[in-house]
């Protein structure tokens, strides 16, 4: 490596850490202003620490949102779209890579094919099937509408095509079915591509924003991000309050992050196809 | 050695059995509204009274009529043409650095990511404090190195560069994770040939680094623009409106706003057409520019 001088060091991590402080500070300063009383919101000149640590902040957001509720309704609809879009697609993947049937090609090219458009295209005609379904503001139709993934079923197809076919072989003489060669020979080999797709769908739906938005209009079915956009009308510029919900939605996230750090980076970032 | 016919059968069997779950939600919930999504832009489909005439080319006359339409589309090349230029250079530059720290990677990596995982509508209302022009961290950060405030969010003028503030700092470390692999990728004796014969270390960068990095660029240039068109969330939770004069409402926020705050689904739906139309048309002409400029090994 190019030999760096003391000086070109010093520049390197005052940068680095410069940067990595103003990455931070919004964090910081939520966590700090969740604790504070309203009479700090307002200071002129602005405090740093809250004058004493207002814990109640959080309590007031459990009384004037329901706040659980829209936590419960994300960790539902989000796992059960992971769940099913994960058997959906292992099962599809599945026959795509390892079974040969009329027209295999042609259906797999129109899976292909619904990747070529987004989804803020393609929401105004869910919206119309959903409500002829009449499933606006219930739980099918925040979930049954991505069930269906096609970049899952090709990705897992890539990796599903990859196991040896001897290891199929050996199953089949041992008398397994495709169900079994699926549970006991594919799936142990590409634990970590299920696994892969798994936190990246979950992560993926668990930010949702635009769906929910559009076809929850109770509070009864909002979800997380839905709940925290209305409660900033609601809450009426109580900025404590505002950052107490925040730190509510962030902190659970940020830990797991900070403690599963390499397994979330590769998640999000195998592919850019969505985000 | 060829199959007898029942083991066909069996396979077939077994492979629609497995595949209808999926292809059955696919063709609902994605092949039909990738089909219907043109025929409804004829249409004056209204949720509410129940209409739906066949309108011709109405909707999109209607669009090219329309000044606000006309700002969407400017805004969109706004953000975009600002923010994925931007977020290219400073991510990349970022990457370098972090690639040649020896101590603190971790920390470092972490710091710069952490905003890509938290929620988008928790960490937008974290933000709109710091914009808010009286209270607000920014404004009092301003007036301290002696600088006027700004209206951020509420001035028309600011109120674009304070979302492509916030969208800079929730979407870097994305991209400073792929630089940094692809960084990581490039072969050491590569460099150290180079060094051999003489180059300092901006011809390195210039010369060696930056062509080799060529493919992890134009990926990261192509999804930064296709998701840049397709920006709601933020503005959306920070400016609710489309912000003052209109000056935030993108392309996807006005398709949102003739669909579900003006009920003109046929409208939108034409809308949603030429956002499509755009896209397309981008990455065309991204794969032709890549296919000049990209160093392929």
């Amino acid at each position: 490596m190019l030999q760096w001088n003391r000086a070109s060091r010093f520049w390197l991590y005052f940068l680095l850490l410069t940067g990595a402080l103003a990455m931070i500070f919004p964090f910081v300063w939520m966590f700090l202003s969740a604790f504070k009383t309203d009479a700090d919101i307002y200071a002129y000149p602005p405090r740093w620490l809250p004058s004493h640590w207002r814990v109640e902040n959080f309590i007031d957001v459990f009384r004037i949102i329901p706040f659980a509720r829209y936590y419960l309704n994300s960790v539902f609809v989000t796992s059960m779209i992971t769940l099913g879009q994960l058997l959906l697609s292992i099962l599809a993947a599945y026959s795509f890579a390892r079974l040969r049937f009329p027209l295999k090609s042609t259906i797999f090219i129109l899976a292909i094919a619904t990747l070529i458009m987004p989804f803020e295209v393609l929401m105004i005609p869910t919206f119309i099937i959903v409500h002829r379904l009449g499933w606006l503001d219930t739980y099918q139709g925040l979930i049954v509408p991505f069930l269906f993934n096609g970049f899952s079923i090709f990705f897992l197809k890539q990796f599903f095509e990859a196991v040896p076919k001897d290891l199929e072989d050996a199953a089949k003489i041992d008398g397994c079915g495709y169900l079994g060669i699926l549970i006991h020979v594919i799936l142990p080999n590409t634990k970590p591509a299920v696994g892969t797709i798994t936190l990246f769908t979950f992560l993926t739906h668990w930010r949702s924003y635009i769906w929910p938005l559009i076809i929850t209009n109770t509070t009864r079915m909002r979800t997380l991000p839905i709940g925290l956009k209305y409660f900033i009308g609601e809450g009426g510029e109580q900025y404590h309050l505002m950052m107490a919900a925040a730190c509510m939605a962030i902190l659970p996230v940020l830990v797991v992050y900070i403690v599963a750090e390499r397994q979330f980076v590769k998640s999000m970032t195998f592919t850019g196809l969505k985000r | 050695m060829r199959m007898p016919k029942r083991a066909h059968l069996r396979e077939y069997g077994a492979a629609y059995l497995f595949l209808w779950p999926a292809l059955l939600l696919g063709i609902i919930f994605v092949i039909v509204p990738m089909i219907s999504i043109f025929y409804l832009s004829f249409t004056n489909w209204d949720p509410i009274t129940g209409r739906k005439d066949f309108v011709g080319w109405m909707n999109y006359v209607y669009l090219i009529q329309d000044p606000k339409f006309h700002k969407a589309i400017i805004n969109t090349l706004y953000f975009a043409g600002v923010k994925v230029p931007l977020d290219l250079v400073i991510s990349l530059f970022i990457a370098v650095l972090i690639d040649k720290a020896i101590r603190g990677v971790k920390f470092f990596r972490i710091s710069f990511f952490a905003p890509v995982v938290t929620p988008m509508v928790a960490v937008a209302m974290v933000w709109l404090w710091l914009f808010d022009p009286l209270l607000g961290p920014f404004n009092q950060l301003l007036k301290l190195i002696g600088l006027e405030p700004v209206g951020w969010l509420n001035d028309p003028r600011w109120a674009m560069p304070a979302v492509i503030l916030f969208s800079l700092w929730k979407g870097l470390g994305y991209d400073i994770v792929i630089f940094l692999a692809g960084l990581q990728a490039i072969p050491q004796y590569l460099i150290e040939a180079a060094m051999v014969d003489g180059a300092n270390s901006r011809q390195i960068f210039f010369r060696v680094t930056l062509p080799l990095l060529s493919p992890v660029i134009y990926f990261v240039l192509l999804i930064g623009i296709i998701n840049a068109f397709k920006i709601f969330t933020q503005i959306s939770v920070m400016t609710p409106h489309g912000g003052p004069l209109y000056s935030t409402g993108v392309m996807v926020f006005y398709i949102y706003q003739q669909a579900f705050e003006s009920y003109k689904m046929g409208r939108a739906a034409a809308a949603a057409v030429v956002l499509f139309g755009m896209v397309i048309a981008l990455t065309m002409v991204q794969k032709k520019v890549g296919a000049k400029y990209v160093t392929v090994e």
